[in-house]
Order: structure tokens, then C-alpha cells, then sequence
């Protein structure tokens, strides 16, 4: 249950002796490799070459996700992600993952709070054939309101299949819209079943047209390719694609938090499960704001508690006869377009109680808070940092997608590069300083699965074979 | 080996390989102290190495009463080792510690067939040589300590116990025996497995597997031949190492079913998960290709395979369906998966039995064939452009003792394949009218 903490952090290039170096005309390159341009209809492009195999992803993403629904219209910008491979009037329904795969492609597409992505794997000399597919879809996108009643009961499929028979997502669901009040953070992505039922297709098109805007999007290609090659084809490709301005986005800022938050979800299950989520500031930017600086602080924390097999977590929590958990962790949202939160979580051992488990869990940042941090804890993380910024080089789709977030959320593009020597230098001083600041009680929503039995009639019975 | 580039050597090779008679994949064989196999592929682009060691340990050699031991036998190797000579004994966190220092991953973990250590490290002298010295004990010495493993099993019977509320795994566990039958590839560890596995039992069964004679090596990263020769030496140099070593038994090959089988297990909940299957073929099945090639067809090729089309896409039932093969040392599964709402379970089993009995009748048309070897054939270099994919594709050659030219002749395996070949494959392997069906969720 450990989760992937340094998602997104982790994510730090190092400037290792990139390959490529020359900047496409009326465009800007960094030390890192990174080429970034703009078309004239305001379409980002980002190009960083990596040439160790003929290969190359091709990534578009566009700045909008479930926190653009509105109410009663959630779940919308993905039921819209599927449509999206059900044609336009030169490709058919279906024929988008036919040519992608004929190319020898692997392909799909991905939904989130903050964005929704397109993506192609490809043999780097089918760029442009994958470019003209994407552009003509993005702008193109046009079905038969059939094609949508089939699909979208493939979403609630989805939907039962991530949410409502996994108990431990239903409590983070449930937690989102307790925590939030004003922020769409608190809809899930997928959306609520009710409002599936009631979508329309004009829903999923209506949301197309506003948000579906090149100046909204950015193409990211990383691979066997030469930047300036890339730049023409892209003009090629999405060049002609009309211009129109982005929807004023509404704030929707969530306001301070008053007092702590409690709720329960019973659900079928064995174990317990603990989530407790902090509000806390994300990172701004290399502006060196209080917030930015925190932000940094608090991920390094995050580390220092549960980022390798023997953090504190681990070694308080989850060992030995008289353990409190099975599992313990620590996370922080490092970034995003909406409100940042930092989260210890658990499964509390056979015999203890979640409420034991959450007062060990505040004990471990209420000691960090008392004492601080050793400077081996610190080096430590930090070590691993500048290793994983070379092991994810290994990756090109990862490469493309930590850009991709970047852009999203208005990021510098080489931020990986840049926020490695940021957080070697965070102090130990200031991780105290978080610990110090963040986990008062006022801005706590604390959440407790239940466990159920599942209709204990049906379970206990034996298998029944029946022959046919 | 130094050529013409600087990039990554496959990368090169496949750039020559378009424009030119086929040139080898630089993979390199040798066999190293003490018979220890190793395959290697220079990737110097990233100051960085993989090293994949696999044992003949999957749990296929668990004993029948103590399923789940090579899984216990791996999760213990990270849990402490040995004092030795000059190195005091180091717990889980003072290990835990050491890798985050070294910014170094070890790994193991038990599969059907073969037991995996992997190490995945930088490059720079001294960082290696502490990982490698790291793992070389961890590798030889686990202090499998009492008190540990009790816990550990503990939080191991906690999570199957949590686990088995979910009706994807009562699926995949009720699929398993009855494909399997007795055969050691459906069984899963229990409480009562777990609970007959004493520290003795895990010393016993890794002093056994784990020696210098049955270890294959792959090695991909920023080594050269004499580096990654000392580096292997240095990771075995603790193993016991008495020459050749004593042949194992033989694992039973899995039964074919004699008859039919449907098994509902009625559960509250949102889906109701489909498995569809039978025992399929052994990795050394001269019909390789042509399964390959037919299951891409059938339910393997994401969003254009028939499953899908048929499934999904026609019929809006699932949001996942899919079939594959389990190819191994034994005839693992063939397997045809699905989830659905509960009250269309039976409409979907129906879409997919039909659709899989005609495909075995009729196999492909010439026009799917073309597609399939399209993706696959023009796809190719998507299996080798990372370190990561280098290093599966080299473990896979050596573990199946397969040619060292097998990634060369790879797409010309896949070009040969004829519709007349797949049929014939999956109508010798398949056998719809017997297969096993198993749905849970829904009502009783």
C-alpha cells in the first residue's frame, strides 16, 4: 500500500548530457533538451529528442479535467476522453486505433482532476501519421448519439470496476467531497453514478466545443526526433485548426477550513483503512514564495516519513509482534491546478483500532515537529532524488508525461531540472518548520473504512459447480 | 564492444537493420565462475545498470503443504542479513537505509517458474561496488529472523484475508484450481500454507535454489564485458558454489480438463467478474508465433481485438476484456477475462463463448492476419527502446534457453505466420466444449 510518493517529484532530469542542443527558429531551448514553441493558433509544442531507440511518444494534453465540470455534469471530460475514439467524418468509428495499431502504435488516453491526455507509442518515422490523427479528432470529433449510449455504460462499468467494488477508493471519493467544499477537487473524476445515468451527448459535446482549443492544449513529442522536423509537422498537422480563446475559468477557491472533518464509510472489507489529508500549499513556482518553499519542505517531510523500506513510518508503525499497522504512508500532492494536500494513511493491525493508528500517525509528525530531522535522514532522500532522476530517463513515456504535467499546470517545462537543486537544498530547519505549521487539527478531514461483511448469506456459501 | 554509435547499441542496430541486411543484436553470452550464465547488452547512453538474476525457485517448487514459501523466501531477503567476517548483521531498516543511501533498488519476487533478483543501480565506481556488495549479501545471507518472519506472515494472512473480499480475486483463485487441477501453477498460499512455513523451511529452501550453478544473469546498462563479468562475480561471491549442481525434480506437466466446468460464486457486488479458460501451452510449444499472432487477433490487441470489438465496443458490457496465454515451463492458461454488471453476466459469457468457438473454428481472415502482423511487425522496436524492456527481452532468452538470435529472427517468426497455422494451433490447443467458466458476483 505503499504508494508511488515521489509521483511527480521524483520526477527531476538531471542535466546529464543531453543530445540535443540546437533551438528550432522562433523557438526556445533548454540545457535540458527541452524545445518549446507555440503555433500561430496558440497550440504549445514541446519536443525533447531522445535518440536511443526509433521510437518516439507523441502526447496531446488539454488543460482540462474533472475540476471543469460543474455540478450534475460530473464525470463529463472523460465520458468525453472516450469519445473521442469514436470518429470524425474521414475516420470512422474504431478506425483511429486501427491505423495507430497498423503502424505498430500502442495507444490510449488518460483523465485526471487537472487534465485529459492522448497518447501514441510509435516508431518514430509514423510521427506524422499519428499528428494528422490527433489534430483531425481534436478538432473533428463528430458521432452518432448511439455510439454514446454504448459508451458511456462502458464508463459505468469503469466506474463499478475502480470505485464501487474497491472499498478503499469509495473512502478516498467520499473523503474529496467532504473535504472540499468549494473546490471541484471534491467530484470524482469518473463522476457520480447519477450523473452518468443523466448525461447526454450533448453534454460530452457541448464540453468539447468550450474547452477543445488549441491555446488549451500542448503536444508533447519525445523521441528519435529532430525538433525542427517536428515543428513543421506539427504546423502541418495542427497548424489549421482554428483559433478560439479559452472560457474564463471561475476561481472556485476553497475557503480556509475551520475545524476538523470526520467521516466513516462501511463497505465490504477486511481490514480497516485510515486516510488522513491535511490542507496544505502546493508548489507556485521558482518565484521563491512562502508557499513554494513550504511546498518543498513538505515533500521532503513526506520522504523523510515513508520514502524508503526503514523510514519512520515503517520502523514505528508496521514492524514486529506488537505492530499498530500493516501498512502506513505518507504523501503530498507536490503540484497541481487545484488545492495541494498531504496525507498519512494505514491499515491498522489485527487488534488495533484506527484510532490508535491516527494518534501514532500524528505522533511521528509531532516528533519531527519537536525534534527535527537528522542529517542523515536528508541525505538520504536526497540521494534518492538524484537517482531517480537518472532512472526515469530509462522512459520515454514518462519523460513525455512529466512535460505534459508541467504545462498543465503552468509550470516551467524544465522544472525537474530545477526543482532537484531546490529540494537539496531544503534544511532541516524547515522541514520542522512544516511539521511545526501544517497538521494543526482545524485543517484535518480524517476518514475511517469500516470493514463490512459482504452479504455474509451469499459469501459463505460453497462454490457450486454446475456442469453444462 | 564499441561500434559506430554512441546511443543505445539496439537502437543502432535497429536503425541498420531497416536500411540493411540483418546485422546481430549485440548480445553477449558467456558463462562465468562456477557456471553461471550471463547475458549482456552494452547500453552505455545512461550512467546506469539492470541486473536480473533468475533461480530455478518459483513457487511451482513450493511444497504442497507450504504454498506461498518462494514468495516468503523472496520477501524475506530484504529483511535482514547475517553478520559475516568484517560486516556486523544488518536489519530490515538498517538495508532499507543502506539502498536509500546507495539511491540503489533491490528487489526479488516468485513467479510460477522463476524466482527474480533484480538490481537496478547507478554506475559510478563507488556507488556500484556498494550496491553490488549490498546485494551479494542479501543475495546469500538473509538472517531470516524468527521474530520477522512471524510478523511478516501475519500482515501476509492479513492481506489474502482482505484480499478475498474482493470478487476479482475469488475469481482468479476459483479460475486457478480449476484449470490446474493439483498442478502447483493454481495453487495460492492460504493462512493454513503460510502458517505450516517456519524460518527453517525458508533457510532450507533457499540454500537449495539459490546457487551460483542455477543462476542466469542479464545484464543491460552502462557495463562492458569485462565490467559486467566482474560485477556478477562480485554479486555470486557469497553464493555456495561446489561445482554442477544436483538436477531438481521434475514438476508434473499440467492435465488437460476431460470435461466442462461452470462455477458461480454468488457475491454483493457492483460486477461480476468472467475468467473463461483452459490449460493453454508451454513456452517451448513449436506453435508459439502462431498463438501469438492469434491472440493478438483475439483478445490481446487493446482496442481493435475481436473481444473487444464484440465485447466493449458493440455492446458497451465491459470496460476491460481480453485474452492471453500463460506460456511457461508447464502449459499455463488460456485466458479470457472480463467484468460486467451482474445481470448482464450471462449475455456476456455468451457474447465471448460464441465468439471464442468460432474463432478457433474459423480462425482469422487474411485481412485481420495483415493487421496483426502490421502492429506487431512495425511495433517491434516499441520492445526494445528502454533499458527496462532490454533487460526483459535478454531474461526471457535466457531463461528459455532460446537462440541469442531470436530478437533478429523475431518479426520474420511473425511474418511467416499463415491463417492456416493459427487455426491449426488453436484448434490442437483449444478446446471450447471443455473449458472452465467461472462468474463471480451477482446473486445466488
Amino acid at each position: 500500500m505503499k504508494r508511488l510518493l515521489l509521483a511527480g517529484l521524483t520526477a527531476c532530469a538531471m542535466g546529464w548530457g543531453l543530445m540535443s542542443t540546437a533551438a528550432a527558429a522562433g523557438s526556445a531551448s533548454t540545457d535540458s533538451g527541452i524545445h518549446v514553441s507555440t503555433l500561430a493558433n496558440g497550440l504549445t509544442l514541446v519536443v525533447k529528442p531522445d535518440r536511443r531507440a526509433p521510437t518516439a511518444v507523441h502526447m496531446l494534453w488539454v488543460r482540462v479535467g474533472s475540476m471543469d465540470e460543474v455540478d450534475g455534469h460530473s464525470g463529463v471530460a472523460h465520458v468525453l476522453e472516450h469519445m473521442l475514439f469514436k470518429g470524425t467524418p474521414s475516420v470512422p468509428a474504431g478506425e483511429f486505433s486501427r491505423r495507430v495499431a497498423a503502424m505498430g502504435g500502442r495507444e490510449n488516453a488518460f483523465t485526471s482532476r487537472d487534465y485529459t491526455g492522448y497518447f501514441q507509442m510509435i516508431p518514430a518515422n509514423r510521427l506524422a501519421d499519428v499528428m494528422r490523427l490527433e489534430a483531425d479528432r481534436f478538432v473533428n470529433n463528430r458521432w452518432p448519439d448511439d455510439e454514446f449510449r454504448k459508451e458511456i455504460e462502458v464508463v459505468k462499468e469503469e466506474r463499478r470496476m475502480r470505485t464501487e467494488d474497491t472499498p478503499r477508493a469509495l473512502l478516498m471519493e467520499q473523503l474529496s467531497a467532504v473535504q472540499f467544499t468549494a473546490s471541484p477537487y471534491r467530484r470524482p473524476i469518473v463522476g457520480w453514478m447519477s450523473d452518468l445515468d443523466a448525461m447526454t451527448p450533448d453534454d460530452a459535446r457541448e464540453f468539447y466545443r468550450r474547452w477543445y482549443t488549441p491555446k488549451n492544449a500542448v503536444v508533447v513529442v519525445v523521441g528519435d526526433v529532430e525538433p525542427q522536423a517536428v515543428r513543421r509537422l506539427a504546423e502541418k498537422a495542427y497548424g489549421s485548426i482554428p483559433a478560439r480563446a479559452v472560457p474564463t475559468r471561475k476561481p472556485n477557491a476553497e475557503p480556509p477550513q475551520l475545524g476538523l472533518r470526520r467521516l466513516e464509510v462501511k463497505a465490504p472489507a477486511e481490514q480497516a483503512y485510515l486516510m488522513m489529508s491535511w490542507k496544505v500549499p502546493g508548489f507556485q513556482g521558482f518565484n521563491d514564495s512562502a508557499e513554494s518553499r513550504d511546498a518543498l519542505a513538505l515533500t521532503v517531510l513526506s520522504a523523510v516519513l515513508d520514502g524508503y523500506g526503514g523510514a519512520r513510518l515503517d520502523r514505528h508503525l508496521t514492524q514486529g509482534a506488537d505492530r499498530l499497522a500493516d501498512g502506513a504512508g505518507a504523501y503530498h500532492d507536490f503540484s497541481g491546478r487545484g488545492p495541494s494536500v498531504f496525507v498519512l494513511d494505514g491499515v491498522p493491525a489485527a487488534g488495533k483500532t484506527p484510532q490508535a493508528l491516527e494518534a501514532a500517525l500524528r505522533a511521528q509528525v509531532d516528533r519531527i515537529a519537536r525534534e527535527g530531522v537528522s542529517e542523515d535522514e536528508l541525505r538520504r532522500v536526497k540521494a534518492q532524488w538524484v537517482a531517480q532522476a537518472v532512472y526515469k530517463r530509462d522512459s520515454l513515456f514518462n519523460q513525455a508525461r512529466e512535460i505534459g504535467t508541467y504545462w498543465i499546470e503552468g509550470l516551467p517545462l524544465d522544472t525537474s531540472d530545477r526543482l532537484i537543486e531546490r529540494l537539496r537544498a531544503v534544511t532541516a530547519d524547515q522541514v520542522q518548520s512544516v511539521a511545526q505549521r501544517y497538521f494543526g487539527q482545524d485543517t484535518l478531514t480524517v476518514g475511517t473504512l469500516l470493514p463490512q461483511p459482504r452479504d455474509p448469506a451469499a459469501v459463505r456459501k460453497p462454490a457450486m459447480p454446475i456442469r453444462h | 564492444m564499441h561500434t559506430l554509435c554512441t546511443r543505445l547499441l539496439a537502437g543502432c542496430w535497429l536503425a541498420l537493420a531497416s536500411t540493411s541486411a540483418l546485422a546481430g543484436l549485440p548480445i553477449q553470452r558467456w558463462t562465468a565462475t562456477h557456471q553461471a550464465e550471463i547475458l549482456l547488452i552494452e547500453s552505455p547512453a545512461l550512467p546506469m545498470v539492470d541486473i536480473q538474476i533468475d533461480f530455478d525457485a518459483g513457487s511451482r517448487r513450493d511444497p504442497a503443504a507450504q504454498v506461498g514459501l518462494a514468495s516468503a523466501v523472496a520477501a524475506m531477503m530484504s529483511k535482514g542479513v547475517r553478520a559475516r567476517e568484517g560486516a556486523p548483521a544488518m536489519d530490515e531498516n538498517a538495508l532499507g537505509e543502506a539502498w536509500a543511501d546507495l539511491g540503489a533498488m533491490l528487489g526479488a519476487s516468485a513467479g510460477g517458474d522463476r524466482f527474480s533478483v533484480t538490481l537496478r543501480t547507478l554506475t559510478m565506481p563507488d556507488v556500484l561496488q556498494g550496491a553490488l556488495k549490498l546485494a551479494a549479501r542479501q543475495l546469500a545471507e538473509p538472517a531470516f529472523s524468527p521474530e520477522v518472519w512471524v510478523a511478516e506472515r501475519a500482515r501476509f494472512i492479513a492481506s489474502i484475508k482482505e484480499a478475498n473480499t474482493r470478487p476479482g480475486t475469488v475469481a482468479q483463485r476459483t479460475y486457478g484450481r480449476a484449470v490446474y487441477g493439483p498442478h502447483p501453477y493454481g495453487q495460492e498460499a492460504h493462512e493454513a500454507s503460510l502458517q505450516a512455513i517456519e524460518v527453517a523451511d525458508l533457510r532450507q529452501f533457499h540454500e537449495r535454489h539459490l546457487q551460483v550453478c542455477r543462476a542466469r544473469v542479464s545484464i543491460v546498462g552502462a557495463l562492458n564485458r569485462a565490467q559486467a563479468q566482474a560485477a556478477v562475480e562480485q554479486l555470486l561471491s557469497l553464493l555456495p558454489s561446489g561445482g554442477a549442481c544436483e538436477a531438481l525434480p521434475a514438476v508434473p506437466e499440467v492435465q488437460a480438463l476431460t470435461a466442462p466446468a461452470q462455477q458461480r460464486v454468488p457475491m454483493a457486488s457492483a460486477q461480476a467478474h468472467v475468467l473463461i479458460g483452459q490449460p493453454g501451452i508451454r513456452r517451448v510449444d513449436p506453435a508459439f508465433f502462431p498463438i501469438t499472432v492469434g491472440n493478438y487477433i483475439l483478445g490481446g490487441g487493446g482496442f481493435v481485438s475481436r473481444l473487444t470489438e464484440q465485447v466493449r465496443e458493440k455492446r458497451g458490457l465491459s470496460y476491460s476484456v481480453y485474452s492471453y496465454f500463460s506460456p511457461g515451463l508447464h502449459a499455463g492458461a488460456f485466458t479470457v477475462g472480463l467484468q460486467t454488471r451482474p445481470d448482464q453476466a450471462a449475455q456476456a459469457v455468451d457474447v465471448a463463448t460464441e465468439l471464442l468457438k468460432r474463432f478457433v473454428q474459423e480462425g482469422p481472415t487474411e485481412r485481420e492476419l495483415q493487421a496483426a502482423k502490421d502492429n506487431l511487425i512495425g511495433g517491434f522496436a516499441l520492445r526494445l527502446d528502454s533499458n527496462r524492456k532490454l533487460l526483459e527481452q535478454l531474461a526471457n532468452i535466457g531463461w528459455n534457453r532460446l537462440p541469442l538470435n531470436y530478437l533478429d529472427t523475431w518479426t520474420d517468426e511473425i511474418r511467416r505466420v499463415t491463417v492456416a497455422d493459427i487455426r491449426a494451433a488453436f484448434q490442437r490447443v483449444l478446446q471450447p466444449e471443455r473449458m472452465v467458466t467461472v462468474i463471480v458476483g451477482g446473486p445466488p
